[in-house]
């Protein structure tokens, strides 16, 4: 049986865009759908009954949901080519740990960077200069989190790439200028065509961002 | 590393659930370690240099390579240690075990937070918030035995920790674990026959004097 594979999702999804990348490099066939995060699908509704957030794998009408679990799961599943995690237990631990500490600091802090003003915002842009750099001390001289190909931690971490630009006009500052292995990391990322017919351009990114700061009464 | 090149050392706070869980899941395997207690307020410099991103317990230290967080730690015990599988060997099970693992600690654990530590609406909307999630989770156990069905698994080690915290629960919150979510109490029970479970945690009004002693030293009253 041919395998069917649906990602509910969104274009400006930092958590889908993740899955998409890592569909791609599995070299998986796959429907995406649009979700409006304003007017959730019933589908996406009844099958993350839990968290009704995107994204939400459904593979062969079954749904996995939580963008790190299904990466683990798509690794799992389509053992073609190189794994995106480490066979190693302890580099494997090593990878999920930095892919949750990407989970736990960068969306919450660059939020709050584009969100406030004034004291509030220079703490949070100081704070994610340090989680940047915390990043980019990780990596070392290694050309991607996961050594010689592009990892679990890489694919986790590149969409937030497309928010950079948002993040710098927000905060006023520039993350090449703090984080510059950081940026060549990025680009190394973009060469693969799994990350750059996926990523975003940043411009669109920042209008959207402007766009919502509108919506959400916070300008 | 100042500490042994062999073996395997656990850094960990007594009624830690976290650290608790990787304390279920050594038993469960019969590994033999160092169980190592922390203050959290003057943390070792062993602890700070085994986390220097987190400063936090539980970390496991196999060999001399420290691994952290405690679903993280679970996973790596289970991958190292083959006896005893937590996880299931389905992919598509596997993803549900760590789907619900992670709601335990996005969720419960998050609500657990602000239960005991605000005071009138907000605690309410804890509250409301923490009966929700544990009925997800009843949900979710349905009627297996365990939440890994026929034998104890990873989502069980994740949550059963909290179980010794249903009291300070409800004397916070002012509800009652057993009329809201019977089925949880009778697997929280069902669990605690297990060695590997009753060893690890906790009575749970030590638990809540813990607590009461920490919102008191917190000024949180």
């Amino acid at each position: 049986m041919a395998d069917k594979v649906i990602l509910l999702s969104s274009w400006v999804s930092a958590f889908g865009l993740r899955v998409q990348i890592a569909l791609a490099e599995k070299e998986v066939d796959y429907e995406f759908r649009e979700e409006n995060l304003f007017d959730k699908s019933p589908l996406l509704l009844e099958l993350n009954p839990v968290h009704k957030k995107i994204p939400v794998l459904i593979h062969n009408g079954k749904p996995v949901c939580e963008s790190s679990v299904i990466i683990q799961y798509i690794d799992e599943v389509w053992t073609n080519g190189p794994s995106l995690l480490p066979q190693d237990p302890l580099q494997r631990a090593n990878a999920r740990f930095w892919a949750d500490f990407v989970d736990k600091m960068i969306y919450q802090c660059g939020s709050r960077v584009w969100k406030n003003k004034g004291d509030a915002q220079a703490a949070a842009k100081k704070e994610l200069i340090g989680i940047l750099k915390q990043l980019e001390g990780e990596l070392g001289e290694k050309p991607f989190f996961g050594g010689e190909t592009l990892g679990y931690v890489d694919i986790v971490l590149v969409p937030f790439s497309s928010w950079f630009y948002t993040y710098e006009t927000f905060g006023g500052f520039s993350i090449e200028k703090e984080c510059p292995k950081l940026l060549a990391w990025v680009r190394r990322c973009n060469e693969r065509e799994s990350v750059s017919k996926v990523l975003p351009d940043r411009h669109k990114v920042y209008e959207r961002t402007c766009g919502l700061k509108k919506r959400l009464g916070l300008e | 590393m100042a500490t042994a090149a062999k073996g395997v050392v656990l850094l960990d706070f007594w009624v830690s659930p976290f650290g608790q869980r990787c304390r279920i899941a050594l038993a469960e395997k019969g590994v033999e370690y160092e169980y190592k207690e922390e203050n959290l307020w003057d943390k070792s410099p062993l602890l700070l240099k085994a986390n220097p991103v987190h400063k936090k317990i539980p970390v496991l230290i196999h060999e001399g390579n420290p691994i952290c967080e405690s679903l993280l730690i679970v996973q790596y015990i289970d991958e190292v240690w083959s006896n005893n599988p937590l996880l299931p060997s389905d992919p598509y099970e596997r993803a549900q075990a760590r789907f619900w693992a992670d709601f335990v600690d996005k969720k419960v654990s998050e609500c657990w937070t602000r239960l005991w530590k605000v005071k009138g609406e907000a605690q309410e909307e804890a509250r409301k918030d923490m009966i929700e999630d544990l009925k997800l989770l009843e949900g979710e156990l349905g009627d297996k035995q365990y939440f890994g069905g026929e034998t104890f698994g990873f989502v069980d080690v994740a949550f059963v920790p909290l179980s010794a915290w249903f009291y300070t629960f409800e004397t916070c919150g002012n509800f009652s674990v057993e009329k809201e979510c019977p089925k949880l109490v009778a697997w929280a029970k069902r669990c605690m026959e297990r060695e590997s479970v009753s060893k690890s945690l906790h009575d749970p009004h030590k638990v809540y004097e813990y607590v009461c002693q920490l919102k008191k030293k917190l000024g949180v009253d």
